[in-house]
Formats: C-alpha cells, structure tokens, sequence
C-alpha cells in the first residue's frame, strides 16, 4: 500500500484530488482491517444465549451428527485433544456424566482439536469414551466457537441457543451433573 | 507504599504530559512564548518523574515485593538481581513504562539543544512528543499499571487493583511465577531495550517534520537538526534487529535466527522506511528534490513504529514475542487511527507547498540512483506489509485462517535484495548533478572487473546454485567499490596534503564521517550478506535417535551420544542435558551439551542447542527428545550453519559504521562550522 | 497339456502376486527416516505452535503430526497426498504459504503490481524532473559545487583520475 500510495513525488500538484482519495481510502480500509482483526482478537468464546452455527461432526467410525438436527435436545459438546494434559482430568467424568444423561435426551459431541486419529483413539479407549467424537476438520468447528485452547465445553440448551461454557477442565463429576441439570432445568 | 509513590509519580506526568501538549500548542496559536516556556519545562519535567516511578518499580522488583500483581508475575526469589531488573521490560506494562521513560528522555534531550534559530519548532515538536508520551502513559495508568496490588476481596476472590478494594485485604504470595524462560538470556536483556531505544527515537525527526509542516517551515531545516537522531535511531534499530537475531539462534533452537514472523517483520518495516530515509535525505539536502517523499518516509517510519508495537501487544496476531492478551487494543487502535488520520490530513493540506526545487540532470546521476533505491526499499516493505496484514484480511474476508511464512518472504524479497545489493555497488561511484551512463562506466568499470573473478572462482569451485553465484558476485563488487573508493580518497589526499596513505585513509573517514561512515556500514551489509547466503542456500540438516555410544554424520562431521543427564536445578528447572563429541575429518573438536530446560513455575519448555562455532561454519545440536527412565536413546537435530558467524560479523562492522557516521565532527581549526558541516557532505 | 498349461497359468499368477507382496512388504518395510519426515514437516504449520515450522516445533501435539507424516510415508503416501490430507484434516493454515485460490491469489499479485505501480511512477517521476532540467535555461554545474576547499580539489582529483 504505502509505495502505490504515498510515491507519487511526481503528481504536480493539485490537479488531481482523487489522488488523495485514493490514500485516503487506503488509510481507512487498512484502519477499518485493524479494527476488525482487534474486534476479533478481543472477543472471548462465544457468549451463552447466541446461537452457534450448527455443525456437522463425522465420527472417527463415519458416523455423522449434525447440531441442526437436534434441537429440543440438550447438547454438550466438549472440544479436547489427545496431547492436552487437562483434558484428561474430566475425560472419564464426561463418560460417566453420558451415562447418567444418555437416556434423558442429553447427546454428548466430543470435538477433536488439531489431533492425530491414532492418538485421538488411543485416549478415547483409555478412558472408555462411548458418545460421539471426531475430528474438527479444517478447525471449522473450533473457529466458530472461537475456542482458545482445549478443554472446553459448550452446552447448547433444547433451543439449540449456547446456555452454558466451560473454559478448562471440570473440577469434577457433580459439576458437570450440576451444569447439565441447570440446562434441564431452562 | 513505593508503589504508591510509583503510581504518584506515573499519574503526575501523564497530567504534566497533557498540560505541556495543551499548553505548547496553545503558546503557538496564540503566539504566547511564556506558553511555550511553561510547556518545555513541563517536558524536562517529565524525565525525572518518570525516573523516580522506574526507581520505585525496580526497588519493588529487587527487594521481592509479591503483593505487587508485576513484582510477582515477573520475579522469582531465585532470580539473580540482575535478572530481577530486567523484569522492569520483561512484561507488558512494565515495558511500558520503560518505553515512556526513554521517550521522556528523549524528549528532554530534545529540547535541550540550543533553539534560536529554530523557535517556531519548538511548541509543536513538544505537541508532538508530549503527545506520544502521554498516550503510552495512558496505558499504564489506565490498564496496565505496573505498581497494581493483589488482593483477596471478601468473598475469596483474587483482585488485582492499585487501590484496595472494599473488603479486601492484600495477597502476599510467598514467591513469584518468575520471569518467561524465553527472556532469561544476555541477548533478551539487551534486545528489547535497543529496540525501544530505536523506536522511540524515530519520535524525535517525526515531531521535527510535523513541525516544519505545521510552521510551513518546509525548507530541509528540519532535515539538518534531526539528521544525528535519525541515524542513531537507525543504530538502535539495526542493533535490536541483530541481537534478537542472536537470541533467537541461541534460545529458540531452531537452528536460524530469523524466521520471518510477523512481530520480526513489524520490527523490521521501521528498519525499511528508516533506511531508505537516510538515504533519500541526503538527496534533499544536496539537491533540493525528494521533499515530499522525505515528509512521507518520515511518517510512514513513525506510523510502522507505532503500527508495530499496536501488532505485537495488542493480540491482533499471535507470535512468540506476543505480549498476553490485554485491554490496551482498543486505545492503542485509537491512538493509530489519530496517527494515520492526523499526519496524512497535514501533509496534504501542505503538499502544494512541499515542491521540489530543482531538476534531475541525469538518469544515471546519484540522485536518481538514490530513487532507485528508495523504489526497492519501498518493494521489501510492501512485501513485508502484506504478508503481516493478508492473514487478517483472509480471515475477515472468508473465515479462513492461513499462514504467510518464510517462503513468500524469501522469494518475493529475493530479487529486491540483490537489487539493492547492486545499487550499493553502484551508487557510491556515481556523481550528482548532470552526469551519464558513460561517466558512471568510467567510474565504474575498474571494481567491476575485479569482481567479476569472484563469480568465476566460484564456479570453478563447483558452485552450481545461480542465486549463489549471483550474491557472491554482488558482494564482491561491493566490496571493491567500496575498498576502491576508499583507496581513491586516499591517493588524493596523499597527492594534495603529502600524507601517507594509513594517515590519509584515517584523516578521509575522519573528514568525511557520513560518508565513509556509510561505506563501513555497506561493508557490514555484504559481509552479513556472505552470512545470511551461507545458511540460506547452504544449511544442511539431520536427525536421528542414537543410543549411547553411536554417532551420526552430517557432511564432514561426526557426532556421538556420550552421555544423558536428568535433573533438577536450585531455580526450579528440570533439566535434560546431553553430552555429545564432535569429531571433524576424524579428528576430536570437543564436546558439546545440548540440553532442554523445563521450568516448573511457568510450565515452559525451553531449547537451549549445543553450538560449536567457527567462522567458517557452525556445527549446531539440539537434543529433540530422550527417554526419560533408561536414559537410554535420545533424538538429535544436528545442523551445518555454514558462515553464520559472518552474519553477527557483519553486523558488528555495521554498527561500527554507522557510529562513524553518527559521531560529531570536529570542528577543524581555521574552518568556519558551516563549512565543515558541508564538507561532511559532499558525496556523502 | 491344457492341465499343464493351466498349471503354469497358475504358478505365472501365483509368482506375480507373491512378487508383488514381495514389492509391496519392502516398499512398507524401510521405515522413514526422520529426515524424511522433516523435509515434509518444514513445510507444514501447526495451529498450537504459530509461526514455528512443525519440524522444529517442540510441543506434543506437532510431536503427533510428525509421526502422522512417518506413519503415512511408511503407507507408501506421496508428499503432496500428506500435505492435502493435513489440509483437509486442519485447514489450509498448516501450508508455508496460502495455496494460490480464491482470495488467495492476492498474496501473490499484490505486492509485484504495488512495486510496479510504484516503479512506473518514479520514472515519470524522474522524466518529468529530466524535462525540467532540459528546459532550464542555466545548466548547473556537473558536480555540485562546494564552497570548502579540500572537498573542491578532492573531487577535482577524484574527477580527474576517474
């Protein structure tokens, strides 16, 4: 921008205003750039209450579950990854927490973050992981929960809006009870 | 309580800040000198009271003062002290106050120089600066402060404010979270202080120049007062540029010291309008042409200095120097927005005014070859620029991230490089004024031809690779220019005075301090130029997982595992240290320790490499991974920097250049100080 | 001899296929060197560690992808079907630099149109400052001309050698 915009030593003057028109649009579309990347870059995950883009998670078996379809169902969808120490703090709690859920119409999604299959199945068999996981393709699904690492969990409530957000690990079991009970509960 | 005094002190000169900002622009509209004497005194005043808050923060850093949020983010007990005052830049709001002190100094130092034929200046200069100054400590009063508290507020919370809140009482943790790994290193103490240095001081000519544009004192005064601070800016820069280069291959271990990253970069643009700055100048001053594009180079350098630290703490982009997210983006965004809008708004309203006065005689005069060499300047930055903006742009325009990495920097900027590899060979021989293609190929043709052996060697030798060959060649006929000029000068200054050639070649530089001075500097480049080649086109890598005993070849080297060590130290790391011999040509070099440091407090890795330097190459280890219990195989990366130390050579005559180039002349007997002053520039 | 003949058939086939495995098992056999995995690991990006090319990248999850790479390259895969299996598995942000579609393309043209905007402006930059010097009525000096002695006979001399 600044040798196309800024160079012309040369114009003689003030015939031309559009040359000034063109730094000047330069200036504020770079501003205009800046402004949106630092409005990105301060925003948090995304906020309880907004409705997130639904998704469609293919399985590591080819199964596929799409968010879109399954509203009035409660929906937890934890982001981990094999190589993320904390995960492994609530990763047999959320199995047990699917297992005392399962049949209440609370579906579990676990999202894989920038993970490798084999590693990736290798922790879902340690901790006997049986709901739903598979792989962010393309980060699609991390970008649109604007997630900052992993772990983190986001209930969307029977209205498919985001009702509740974990950022880290869940201390423990009855937490997890608890937030999922509170989403119930709306 | 020293926090106290601290904030005190930092509150005091923001309103002192503002006040000389007011007071001196107000002086100036309503033609008030007592206004302008108020506000430069509030300037000089912002200097000592800043000093008193550093004083206050590096007490508090020193002596341990944990229920201070900075001291305990920063410190650790097991700090040595000089690591401890380091802390003073080694976060985010701590280096901001840095950052305002070095302004405040430089605004001082400003303002100390002797004004009488410059008055009109002086009010907007202190606008200017007093400006700056009080935007950065803004930031530490308002967001990032420094002297903060930590608290436990009445329902257990942990609070960080410099008053106590409600209820609370004070958090004194037993120790500090120490300071980031990565910072513990000779060449991060200095790094960061070098780099504000050169950024700061870009502040001093950007004032200067929107003062002539303000005052419509538009002649090249401007140009002559800020010449020293505009070069010293430069050194600075240069030396942060290089020092972090050296970090990054001592700490970072990936085997290269330059990686294109986009704070680099933001580091880097400034260093780019800077330098095409100093050399179009000098067309100014001798020809009277070029006046807009200095005005524009000047803003365009402040601009990217400010656009640079916006990038690096804003979180915009994430990077390894990144700062931790923090709150000041929003008001360092307004404060780019005030920059860009106000400096473009004055120059075009001044733009009809800023005509150039005289003509350019020839195509091949140095003039031209000086645009020339701003058109390339201007190239590389408009490279780097985009490369740092495009993966914003792509994200706000498709939701894709992307990534611009070294690749696309080194082949769009590869040609303009060695284009200014040539000019730099070129430019030195010709002559201002009405010249042409035939005079500057009379100059010319003598380095020419002596250089012109080096490519052939070269090939003899069996290079193949065309860049290669083409550098080798650029340098070498650089090198000739500048020995041959050099040798020039002396011859006639041994015909006309009598001297011998050492006394003459030394009495030359000392004459002619800018422009031999230049011609040290542009040694500096080629010789880093020969480094930066060396392990661009000729590094060579391996890795492999060698149990004790065996060795692993790359080239002429031969490495062997010795030995593995696991262990913990007294400032809380765990160490995995390798012991490994290298062996060249059959023959025993030495051992080498490559190791990884694990720091418990800030769960950090760090990889510190195993380097056996010489100058003809660098022979550079990393011990990638081991296994922990049997200590048994371990993983290595083993690199061949060839000529890399050229590059920190290079460097070190670099700046021994352009200290030759800053420093005051001497005011001969006999000569009048105007005169010499010219004759500082004469081809300069 | 129609027995014979399908015997051999059956030996012909049974040869081919053993030869085959044979192929197949040493091809799968040589486990991929680490540098091998570097040269492909250099040219990736991983999303936990910004800006550090994956094969120097230390952490555990860029640890993982290199033994994606090996584990693919020991399948007998391309560089280039790894480079798009990582592209399609993390986005096109794992590439050194964006692939040329779509608004990508920018990255590439931009920057030699901004330089040749820039160069055509300065050489009418130059022409026009050129046609002023030939239109003015007093030449000026070939060198500047400087009012100190010592650089007046210095560039006299310079000139003269020269």
């Amino acid at each position: 921008m600044s040798a196309r915009s800024s160079a012309p030593p040369a114009s003689s003057g003030t015939k031309r205003p559009w040359g000034a028109i063109l730094v000047w649009v330069a200036v504020l579309g770079l501003l205009a750039v800046l402004g949106i990347g630092l409005v990105r870059a301060q925003q948090g995950p995304v906020g309880v209450g907004s409705k997130p883009q639904p998704f469609t998670l293919r399985t590591f078996d080819g199964a596929e579950y799409d968010t879109g379809e399954m509203v009035g169902q409660v929906v937890v969808i934890n982001f981990w990854a094999s190589w993320c120490t904390p995960c492994e703090q609530e990763a047999a709690e959320l199995e047990q927490a699917h297992q005392r859920f399962k049949d209440q119409g609370v579906v579990f999604l676990g999202v894989n973050y920038v993970d490798t299959e084999t590693e990736a199945k290798a922790y879902l068999a340690e901790f006997g992981i049986t709901y739903p996981n598979g792989p962010d393709l393309g980060t699609r699904i991390s970008q649109a929960f604007r997630i900052r690492g992993v772990p983190e969990t986001y209930i969307l409530g029977r209205d498919g809006r985001l009702a509740h957000v974990m950022i880290g690990p869940y201390a423990s079991l009855d937490d997890i009870v608890q937030a999922i009970e509170a989403v119930q509960a709306q | 309580m020293l926090a106290n005094v601290g904030f005190f002190a930092l509150v005091l000169t923001f309103l002192v800040a503002l006040y000389g900002a007011g007071a001196a622009a107000f002086g100036a509209q309503r033609n008030k000198p007592a206004w302008v004497e108020s506000a430069r005194h509030a300037m000089l005043l912002t200097f000592p009271l800043l000093t008193l808050s550093s004083l206050c923060l590096i007490v508090l850093l020193v002596t341990g003062a944990y229920d201070v949020e900075y001291v305990a983010s920063t410190t650790s007990s097991t700090m040595p002290v000089y690591l401890k005052i380091t802390a003073w830049w080694g976060g985010q709001a701590g280096s901001l106050l840095f950052w305002s002190w070095l302004m405040a100094g430089f605004a001082t130092a400003a303002s100390a120089r002797r004004w009488d034929r410059d008055r009109e200046f002086l009010p907007w200069v202190i606008v200017v600066t007093m400006i700056t100054l009080a935007f950065f400590l803004s930031l530490t009063v308002l967001f990032e402060n420094p002297f903060a508290g930590l608290w436990v507020t009445s329902d257990g919370q942990q609070a960080v404010a410099m008053f106590q809140p409600g209820g609370a009482v004070p958090l004194v943790p037993a120790d500090g979270n120490g300071l980031n790994p990565l910072l513990r290193h000779p060449g991060m103490i200095l790094h960061p202080p070098m780099l504000y240095l050169g950024f700061v001081s870009f502040v001093i000519p950007f004032a200067f120049a929107m003062a002539a544009l303000i005052t419509r004192r538009t002649d090249d005064r401007w140009i002559r007062i800020t010449r020293r601070w505009t070069l010293i800016a430069w050194l600075f820069l240069s030396l942060g540029l290089i020092l972090g280069g050296r970090w990054a291959y001592d700490v970072l271990g990936w085997g290269g010291y330059w990686g294109w990253d986009p704070v680099e970069i933001a580091a880097l643009m400034p260093w780019l309008t800077g330098t095409a700055f100093l050399h179009s100048v000098v067309v100014q001053e001798k020809r009277g042409i070029l006046k807009r594009w200095n005005i524009v180079l000047i803003i365009l350098t402040y601009s990217l200095v400010i656009f640079g630290t916006f990038l690096t703490r804003s979180g915009v982009l994430s990077s390894v120097h990144s700062f931790a997210q923090s709150a000041i983006g929003p008001m360092f965004f307004a404060f780019i927005a005030l920059t860009f809008v106000a400096s473009l708004s004055i120059l075009i309203s001044r733009w009809p005014e800023l005509r150039g006065e005289s003509q350019l005689d020839s195509m091949f005069s140095r003039e031209a070859l000086f645009t020339l060499n701003n058109l390339l300047f201007m190239g590389v930055l408009v490279v780097c620029f985009w490369g740092v903006i495009f993966p914003l742009i792509s994200e706000i325009f498709t939701g894709q991230k992307v990534t611009v990495g070294p690749a696309f920097y080194e082949r769009a900027t590869g040609p303009l490089w060695a284009g200014l590899l040539f000019l730099m060979g070129v430019a030195p021989l010709s002559v201002y004024g009405r010249t042409s293609w035939v005079n500057l190929g009379r100059a010319m043709w003598k380095p020419l031809a002596v250089s012109l052996v080096v490519p052939v060697v070269v090939v003899a030798l069996g290079a193949r690779s065309w860049p290669a060959i083409l550098t080798y060649w650029l340098i070498a006929f650089v090198v000739a220019v500048v020995l041959y000029e050099f040798w020039r000068g002396a011859l006639a200054r041994r015909k006309l005075h009598g001297e011998n050639l050492l006394v003459a070649l030394g009495r030359l530089a000392g004459r002619n301090r800018r422009r031999y001075g230049g011609y040290i500097i542009h040694l500096g480049v080629v010789v880093m130029a020969l480094g930066i080649i060396g392990i661009e086109l000729f590094q060579t890598e391996t890795q492999g997982t060698l149990a004790r005993g065996e060795q692993m070849t790359l080239g002429d080297y031969v490495m062997t595992y010795d030995a593995l060590s696991v262990f913990d130290t007294a400032d809380g790391r765990n160490v995995a240290r390798a012991v490994v011999s290298v062996y060249k040509d059959g023959r025993r070099e030495g051992e080498l320790y490559p190791r990884r440091d694990y720091y418990y407090e800030s769960q950090q890795a760090m990889t510190m490499p195993g380097v056996r330097s010489t100058l003809e190459d660098d022979f550079y280890v990393i011990l990638v991974d081991w296994q922990p219990i049997a200590a048994q195989g371990a993983t290595f990366k083993i690199y061949h920097n060839p000529l890399v130390n050229f590059v920190w050579l290079g460097g070190l005559i670099f700046i021994l250049g352009t200290l030759v180039a800053a420093w005051p002349e001497r005011e001969p007997a006999g000569v009048g100080r105007p005169a010499t002053a010219r004759a500082g520039l004469a081809r300069a | 001899m129609r027995r014979i003949g399908i015997t051999l058939l059956g030996l012909a086939i049974g040869a081919a296929t053993l030869l085959a495995i044979g192929a197949g098992a040493a091809a799968q056999g040589t486990a991929p060197t680490d540098d091998e995995v570097n040269a492909i690991a250099k040219q990736l990006y991983c999303p936990v560690c910004e800006n550090l090319p994956l094969d120097v990248c230390p952490t555990q999850a860029c640890a993982q992808w290199r033994e994606t790479i090996r584990l693919k390259l020991s399948e007998g895969w391309s560089e280039q079907q790894i480079k798009d299996y990582f592209v399609e598995q993390y986005g096109a942000r794992v590439l050194a630099t964006p692939p040329a579609e779509g608004l990508n393309w920018l990255v590439y043209v931009l920057p030699p149109v901004a330089f040749l905007i820039g160069a055509y402006v300065v050489f009418r930059a130059l022409r026009t400052w050129r046609r002023a010097a030939a239109g003015a009525s007093v030449a000026p000096d070939a060198t500047v001309a400087s009012d100190d002695p010592y650089v007046r006979q210095l560039e006299d001399e310079l000139r003269r050698r020269g």
